[in-house]
């Protein structure tokens, strides 16, 4: 999921679809549920990190809400905005010596690792979720401490990866749309290498877009990394299904997805060399916004990643996870903030502000006014319902980022792909190594 | 004036107040003068390797302070193919590249050392791909080695046609591994090739004469003159390439992050990969620490085995 495409050109598209979005009527239902009272703390102070912007108009409007919020309390909140390479960092350190930020807006496992650490958020989930039509399941997940159903976290959105298709090669391979079934996907697949539009999807050392093309194989045949109680899954039938599978796919990508990184599959799409791959909305909105591709962006479309075997299509988006520190001197506007940010009154505008860059936590936003300002971009919208998550069906642990920088999946699938290795030994091997990554501590 | 002053001048010196003594102590002054630069050691130096040694033999991870596990890091990494695979593949790529650079570097030396118009512009021109940042030259090759546009591959596929495919030049273990090396060769030589090149400068060439004198011929005046000669300087160049060679992280990084499977993990790239966005602290420190005993060998062999009297000088050992 490559971010950093055109940030310049969006930032006019992004202030344009504000001015135009705003004006129309709010339609975001909120139930009538009286407000929690959050006692704020007498001269509170707050500062917050969250990771950079996608989007020039995401900082703004998000600077914009946190000044409202102190004009409506008084609160003063200071934001830092942290490259996403770095913001796991600052939080353990801000975690470990007790001193900093009150609050981080992180990624997806953050609050599990300093679970002890964090401010109960259950008042305000509660809240939230009652108001704005329930949490959705992959906020649910991220969200609440394993096993438990108590919050220590507050999913801000997501961003995920659906598959990013040419309508006019899939129709010239004789295909409506991609199929939801395994064998359909592969017969795809397979025309389109023959009517030479391949498909390219990332097997090297990519990520985001590595990791999304290797979970959704696994997932899509039934397989996990973990099982619910932590141990590791991976070296099962399921896996080496999958792995099966991926040797009579494989051929049918475009030549050297084993060495692409995140970028990759961007370039290669946007150069007419590859017609189906998987990505975030980046890919769309820079084509869309380059007078060059914008003909490619006109023929392209999105749909969710096939779900093979699964009930929901296999997809983790990346999800922005809020947490209070315990160490906060003002834990009870710490909690506000976040609540007032998830409002629909700075919430929508800031969801609208994205572009659909990042997908909402909350069911009721499924009505704002983004999903509707491109047709090709409304799939976004449904990221968080998935029932998948990095570390997938265990707990949320440092373990599964761990086994996700590491490239565990992508290179048991590399491993296959390039003939390394039989399925059987690339399962057992990252058996091996994700054996390492989940052990009791 | 003071008036005291004026009525003493003629007296014998003052002794001495403390504070003059003090300083006047050379123990004290080799104390003072030094401790700044302990003081930088120890803070920059000292404590950071003794650091990275302690974490080699804890648990640490990100957010997560770790207790001390013996050697069970290295326990695991002995039985870990991929560790050994980085093993073999950094000195095999600082073995190479080493040779290649030095090759190279000496023979781009030698003519650059030979009298020729737009000597200094030439000279300076040599050292353009040292003096670019590494991250940005390893961009450049990540962009010729690209799967798919690959400036390489477009000449012979598209501009000569002797290909039908693209060159895949990143895509499995052996050419990926080559070509990090060839673009290690590239950006290591002008450090080579400048370095012998003042070495070569410092040869008298009254040596020459009386060699041309002796009828020599040009094989023997490199053999028995500019070889030895510039063993001292090409010793110390060869450790510091060595040492940069085997450390080398932003190449691999940028155009391979250690793909594909693993096939190109140096120790460095490895270590970064599981100590810092994998957050196993201490596995990382633990792989960095491993690159420790390596290292003072390549010094050691550079050291005594180029720098001996007896190739220098043509004399014995002692």
């Amino acid at each position: 999921m490559n971010i950093n495409v055109t940030r310049r050109e969006m930032a006019a598209i992004g202030a344009a679809t504000l001015a135009s979005t705003q004006a129309s009527a709010q339609v975001v239902a909120a139930a009538n549920v009286p407000a929690p009272n959050f006692a704020i703390e007498r001269g509170a102070t707050l500062r917050m990190l969250r990771p950079v912007r996608f989007v020039a108009p995401d900082e703004e409007v998000f600077r914009a809400n946190c000044a409202r919020f102190a004009a409506a309390t008084g609160v003063q909140v200071r934001v830092d905005f942290v490259g996403w390479e770095d913001i796991t960092q600052q939080t353990a350190v801000t975690a470990n010596t007790g001193a900093g930020p009150d609050l981080i807006i992180g990624f997806n496992e953050s609050p599990h690792v300093y679970a002890d650490k964090l401010v109960d958020l259950s008042d305000a989930a509660a809240y939230l979720g009652a108001k704005y039509g329930g949490w959705k399941a992959l906020a649910q997940r991220y969200g609440k401490r394993s096993n438990t159903e108590t919050w220590i976290g507050l999913p801000f959105g997501a961003s995920g990866g659906p598959l990013v298709w040419r309508k006019s090669a899939v129709n010239e391979a004789g295909f409506e749309r991609p199929p939801e079934d395994l064998a359909g996907y592969l017969r795809l697949c397979q025309a389109l290498k023959r009517i030479g539009k391949p498909a390219g999807f990332a097997l090297g050392n990519a990520v985001g877009d590595g990791n999304g093309f290797a979970n959704w194989l696994v997932w899509a045949h039934g397989g996990k990394l973990v099982n619910p109680d932590g141990s590791v899954a991976i070296n099962s039938r399921e896996t080496i299904a999958a792995l099966n599978y991926l040797k009579e796919l494989y051929p049918t990508f475009i030549s050297g997805t084993l060495a692409w990184g995140d970028i990759s599959n961007n370039r290669a799409y946007a150069s007419n060399e590859c017609f189906l791959t998987s990505n975030g909305v980046s890919l769309y909105f820079s084509l869309k916004n380059d007078p060059a591709t914008a003909a490619i962006a006109a023929d392209t479309e999105h749909t969710l990643l096939p779900k093979g075997l699964a009930a929901t299509s296999p997809m983790a988006g990346l999800t922005l996870n809020g947490m209070v520190f315990k160490h906060s001197r003002f834990p009870n506007a710490a909690k506000a903030l976040l609540t007032f940010l998830l409002e629909s009154e700075q919430y929508d505008p800031w969801l609208q502000a994205n572009l659909g860059y990042w997908a909402q936590p909350l069911n009721a936003y499924d009505n704002s006014a983004v999903w509707r300002s491109d047709p090709k971009v409304t799939v976004f919208k449904n990221t968080m319902d998935t029932g998948f998550w990095a570390g997938y069906e265990g707990p949320i642990t440092e373990g599964s980022a761990a086994a996700t920088s590491d490239y565990v999946m992508v290179q048991m699938c590399a491993s296959v792909a390039s003939g390394q290795a039989t399925p059987e030994a690339a399962a057992r091997e990252a058996e091996r190594r994700a054996a390492r990554f989940f052990r009791r501590r | 004036m003071d008036a005291t002053t004026t009525l003493h001048w003629s007296k014998s010196r003052q002794e001495p107040g403390w504070l003059v003594r003090v300083f006047d102590n050379k123990l004290v002054l080799i104390v003072a003068c030094l401790l700044p630069a302990l003081g930088l050691l120890g803070v920059f130096l000292t404590y950071p390797l003794g650091l990275g040694i302690y974490l080699a033999f804890t648990d640490t991870t990100i957010g997560r302070p770790g207790i001390f596990v013996g050697t069970e890091n290295f326990e695991f990494l002995f039985t870990d193919p991929i560790f050994w695979n980085a093993v073999f593949f950094s000195v095999f790529y600082t073995a190479l590249a080493t040779v290649g650079k030095f090759g190279l570097g000496l023979w781009l030396a030698l003519l650059l050392n030979n009298h020729m118009p737009f000597k200094s512009i030439l000279r300076a021109i040599i050292l353009l791909p040292w003096i670019v940042p590494t991250v940005l030259s390893a961009i450049a090759f990540w962009w010729i080695y690209d799967p798919q546009f690959s400036i390489i591959s477009y000449v012979f596929k598209d501009v000569l046609g002797w290909r039908t495919t693209n060159i895949d030049f990143i895509g499995s273990e052996w050419p990926a591994r080559f070509s990090l090396i060839a673009a290690n060769i590239w950006r290591g030589i002008p450090f080579v090739a400048i370095s012998l090149l003042a070495g070569l400068q410092t040869i008298s060439p009254s040596l020459y004469e009386a060699a041309l004198l002796d009828g020599a011929t040009a094989w023997q005046r490199f053999r028995f003159i500019t070889f030895p000669m510039l063993l001292p300087i090409l010793a110390i160049v060869m450790t510091f390439s060595i040492i940069f060679t085997f450390t080398d992280f932003q190449l691999v990084y940028a155009i391979t992050r250690g793909g594909p499977v693993n096939s190109t993990h140096l120790l460095a790239t490895l270590a970064f990969q599981r100590g810092i966005p994998g957050g196993q602290l201490g596995e990382g420190a633990a792989i960095a620490v491993s690159m420790i005993p390596f290292l003072i060998f390549a010094t050691l062999f550079s050291y005594f085995a180029l720098a001996r009297r007896k190739w220098q000088q043509g004399e014995g050992n002692d």
